[in-house]
């Protein structure tokens, strides 16, 4: 299953290879990481009937999350890949605004990775 | 007779005479009384003047500290959250390495050391990062003037446009804005005070990110609000440019920006005492200089220029 991952800190993606490698090794999940809303967007026009789970922070320079989120919603209707949110700011007005733009699951940073697998799983089955 | 009424005449013009050398010696330190009263006065009011212009600076000192502060969360999490994963993922790994090496997989264990060295690092370079956002917060609140000591320009631009811009990301949902560094890897670090030189750039990135801001409101759906900072080296003087392509500054208030209290900002938004205290800041703190090109509708540029 491929994840996009969507965020502007770099350090990101060894992070996820690392905290995905036993995943990664046995093929179960295979990731691909863009460092902005524009990137991701760019990746999805080429990719997109691979990509089955995006997982995009919010607070991000240029387009936003939120934007992102918004955009994959009315431009790949077929099928809908799952969107989760992961934020530095839990608060309730970004859940809110996160909700009602489309999003499957809203995660708030320092992310925890034993949850993170158990919804990834979730949306596997 | 004659003498009677000469020597009358003579007493009387000295008592006249004695009387009028009272009544201006009585003027006279009359006088001396009211300037000197006039003086303690002054002093007085010099002294108020005084009192209320560091509590200005105070007050524009915990303004901007305000701003920061939703920045600093989220300028926090962020490096917390991978001193928190990494360190986990490394704790599995060492489990990993030994399983391994009961196994007699040396290799394999190798790689692993490898990989928790990597993530070591990359703890201590986030720890690193979240400490000095908290110092640098501190230093911004503290009231106390203190000394120059060598600069990362290149770093301190970079922390503070990020807390700029979390900051103002954090108050207003609907603010946002592209940000770009083009930073001169090869500058020397240079004597500064790093706090006020700190709150300088912290003021020249809010303005840029508002102006951008504003421009967004009334612009077409085209517009890409865009806040730079460029470092370089020239002449044996250090340059920081700080650019947005927001509304620029009508060519009327040009002159006006930099005076005490002068602000475009809505009644209670803005001191008015940003830019003026960041021109005393560099020029008068660090022997540098703030120059601003601009055109109205398209865009600012500040160029700070502190000599070597």
């Amino acid at each position: 299953m491929k994840i996009l991952v969507v965020d502007d800190e770099a350090d990101v993606q060894p992070l996820f290879i690392q905290r995905f490698r036993k995943e990664i090794r046995s093929g179960e999940f295979d990731f691909a990481f863009s460092l902005s809303g524009e990137d991701a967007l760019e990746y999805l026009e080429k990719n997109h009937s691979e990509v089955v789970l995006i997982l995009s922070d919010i607070n991000m320079p240029g387009m936003t999350g939120i934007e992102l989120l918004s955009r994959i919603r009315h431009t790949y209707e077929k099928p809908p890949p799952v969107v989760m949110m992961i934020t530095a700011y839990g608060d309730e007005e970004n859940r809110r605004q996160a909700m009602q733009n489309g999003a499957n699951e809203f995660l708030t940073k320092p992310l925890d990775f034993t949850l993170l697998k158990e919804k990834l799983k979730t949306f596997v089955e | 007779m004659r003498l009677k009424t000469f020597l009358l005449n003579l007493i009387k013009g000295k008592r006249i005479l004695e009387h009028g050398v009272q009544i201006h010696t009585e003027e006279v330190v009359q006088q001396g009384d009211s300037l000197e009263s006039q003086l303690n006065e002054f002093e007085k009011t010099r002294n108020e003047l005084e009192i209320a212009k560091k509590q200005l600076i105070q007050l524009e000192k915990m303004a901007s500290l305000g701003e920061l502060t939703a920045g600093i969360a989220h300028e926090i999490q962020n490096p917390l959250n991978f001193v928190n994963n990494f360190s986990e993922v490394n704790a599995e790994l060492i489990d990993e390495m030994q399983q391994e090496i009961d196994k007699g997989n040396f290799e394999e264990a190798k790689a692993i050391a490898c990989a928790i060295k990597e993530n070591q690092q990359k703890i201590n370079q986030h720890g690193k990062r979240a400490d000095s956002i908290v110092k640098n917060m501190l230093l911004h609140s503290r009231d106390n003037s203190s000394e120059m000591q060598p600069t990362d320009i290149n770093a301190l631009a970079d922390e503070y446009l990020r807390l700029s811009y979390h900051g103002l990301r954090a108050k207003d949902k609907t603010f946002n804005s592209a940000m770009m560094t083009n930073l001169d890897s090869n500058l020397p670090k240079v004597n500064v005070i790093p706090q006020d030189f700190g709150r300088v750039l912290l003021n020249l990135f809010n303005n840029a990110f508002y102006a951008v801001h504003q421009k967004q409101k009334t612009a077409d759906a085209n517009y890409k609000p865009e806040v730079s900072v460029t470092t370089s080296l020239e002449n044996g003087q250090i340059i920081i440019m700080v650019k947005d392509n927001g509304s620029g500054i009508p060519e009327n208030i040009k002159d006006k920006i930099m005076q005490p209290f002068f602000t475009t900002k809505p009644t209670g938004e803005g001191t008015g005492l940003g830019l003026s205290l960041s021109y005393d800041m560099v020029v008068k703190g660090h022997g540098g200089n703030i120059d601003i090109k601009t055109k109205e509708g398209e865009y600012t540029q500040f160029i700070i220029t502190i000599p070597i």
